[in-house]
């Protein structure tokens, strides 16, 4: 078997659900979409007065990769505002090795999507989504 | 249907060495490629036929008095005559295009150009995208109607509703000869008779059937028939459409250039009979020729034999899937009526997921909405993973596949 990419790191994070569901009255929502795939992320996020995050959830309709970052991405994304967040992007970025330096946790787990070029977009859909939101 | 060309009657492993590709190792696996619904891969007849044409033949068509020009236009006619007598037609009735999504978008601009805005086109809810797109676009520029036949919980054009959808504003009922995700063979008999009632025409879209073997378009009783060559084990850039004469010979032309014309002046310019009045420019010469090679080496194929071997593999896979806990089939149960295009999905793992798995077992299979984005609304699926069969597969594509599906329902949940 040489089946490097489900690592067991990234089935945790899409595992782990982190964030999962809904909020009852997020102060922004956001949804997107990947044409090519089909995946959908919907990101609900609550704001205190200087735009930082102090809740997030999501919903994500798609592969486990799209599941484990959107997972990932709520774990870090509280108290964060739109720069903040724009941050944690990179180290997803350095994960995928579309930029360089070493990604900060918890996204060296998606090293392995390094190599899978078709599936990086998947990963990035929950940051997108989170961007939709917080603009 | 003896073989006379290549000479051969089924026989799995004689018809696997004509694959070259077959016997490809990637990252020390044999490739198992199932995913022939999306592209077949092309027997040595057809890369041969290619190659004569470019080292003894290459120059353009129609055009040239040289020796050259005559070889390349005696090998396109002929390529042409080797699809018309796989379609059982004339070869005049044979028109080269760009590709299946090519010709049935011919059909929608020039047939369509003849509608009137309230005529109605008859789809389905199961169509690829090619045939959805092309007849909104018609929409847009004339005013046409859409409808649309539902289809049933085992992914079949429900024809029950046919009557109620048919009128005598249906013009052109379009459909899928065989679906590209569920694998549903249609039931024509019942469309062309519903469509003779109102004097309506029939497409087919015949990409998912025409790499299973030989047709017989004039005992269909429909007009239109469009496939792709890359499905059909011949080269991309090149598909057909074939028409029935006097509805050809009424169309005016969906592009216009060389070699579509009668006489060219700047006040008027008159067409050239079909099919060179759709075929404007100069076509996909090797690829046609390639594709002409295709339809002899499906021609030589004993398909009663190879659709029995398809089948018998639907069966082993849809056998070995229902072992696995948690995969749903999507589509007819039964091996009646059907080809060998098999969708499922596997509880809690994303079709992705189950396709990339696949693919490190050395499986090529495709995952998603397979352009058919309405039927996967119709059943609130994110998608499917599919697998489709060609005569070239063999038990141990199936078997490293459902080993592969159970890694993934072990490891991804
Ligand atoms: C049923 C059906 N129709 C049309 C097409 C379009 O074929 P092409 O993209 O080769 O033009 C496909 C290919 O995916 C198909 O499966």
């Amino acid at each position: 078997m040489n089946d490097q990419l489900y690592q067991d790191r990234i089935v945790a994070l899409a595992k782990a659900k982190t964030g999962a569901g809904k909020l009852d009255a997020p102060t922004k929502s956001a949804r997107r979409d990947n044409p090519l795939c089909g995946d959908r992320v919907t990101m609900d996020i609550k704001l205190d007065g200087q735009g930082r995050i102090t809740e997030i959830a999501h919903q994500v309709r798609g592969c486990l990769l799209c599941q484990a970052s959107a997972s990932a991405l709520s774990a870090v994304a509280v108290g964060r505002d739109a720069a903040g967040v724009a941050d944690i992007r990179h180290d997803a970025e350095r994960a995928l090795g579309r930029e360089s330096g070493d990604p900060r946790e918890p996204f060296t787990a998606f090293a392995p999507v390094a190599a899978h070029k078709s599936r990086q977009e998947c990963v990035l859909l929950p940051f997108e989504a989170l961007k939709d939101a917080l603009s | 249907m003896a073989g006379t060309e290549y000479g051969m009657s089924f026989d799995i492993a004689a018809v696997r060495r004509q694959f070259p590709i077959l016997s490809e190792i990637i990252d020390g696996r044999p490739v198992h490629y199932l995913d022939n619904g999306a592209s077949a891969q092309t027997p040595l007849a057809v890369i041969d036929a290619v190659r004569h044409y470019e080292t003894t033949s290459r120059a353009n068509v129609l055009r040239g008095v040289h020796r050259l020009a005559e070889r390349a236009t005696e090998a396109y006619e002929n390529a042409r005559a080797e699809v018309a007598k796989f379609l059982g037609v004339q070869p005049l009735e044979v028109i080269f295009t760009g590709g299946c999504t090519a010709a049935i978008n011919l059909v929608a601009y020039s047939y369509g150009s003849l509608l009137k805005a309230g005529d109605r086109i008859l789809l389905s809810e199961l169509e690829h995208h090619s045939n959805i797109v092309p007849w909104q676009l018609l929409r847009a520029r004339s005013g046409v109607e859409i409808d649309m036949i539902p289809v049933t919980e085992d992914g079949r054009i429900d024809l029950t509703k046919l009557p109620r959808l048919v009128t005598s504003r249906t013009k052109l009922i379009s459909l899928a000869h065989v679906s590209n995700v569920t694998g549903a063979l249609l039931d024509i008999r019942a469309v062309v008779a519903a469509a003779k009632s109102v004097g309506a025409k029939v497409m087919l879209d015949g990409a998912q059937r025409a790499p299973h073997g030989p047709l017989d378009l004039p005992s269909l009783g429909i007009d239109f028939y469009a496939f792709a060559g890359h499905k059909a084990y011949g080269p991309n850039g090149i598909g057909v459409l074939w028409g029935k004469p006097e509805l050809l010979d009424a169309m005016p032309p969906f592009m216009g250039g060389g070699s579509m014309i009668g006489r060219v002046t700047f006040a008027e310019t008159t067409w050239a009979p079909s099919p060179r009045r759709f075929e404007a420019g100069t076509p996909a010469i090797g690829p046609a020729i390639g594709l002409g090679a295709a339809c002899s080496w499906m021609q030589a194929l004993d398909w009663t034999a190879a659709h029995d071997h398809e089948m018998a593999l639907v069966q082993r896979l849809m056998d070995g899937l229902q072992k696995v806990d948690g995969t749903r089939l999507f589509g007819p149960a039964s091996l009646q009526n059907r080809y060998p295009v098999v969708s499922f999905t596997l509880d809690g793992v994303h079709p992705h997921d189950v396709a990339q798995t696949l693919d490190s077992f050395g499986v090529a299979v495709r995952a998603g909405h397979h352009c058919a984005q309405p039927l996967m609304d119709r059943f609130d699926l994110d998608g499917t993973t599919r697998v489709s069969m060609a005569p070239y597969n063999d038990n141990t594509d199936i078997d490293a596949l459902l080993a592969g599906v159970a890694h993934a329902a072990r490891t991804l949940r």
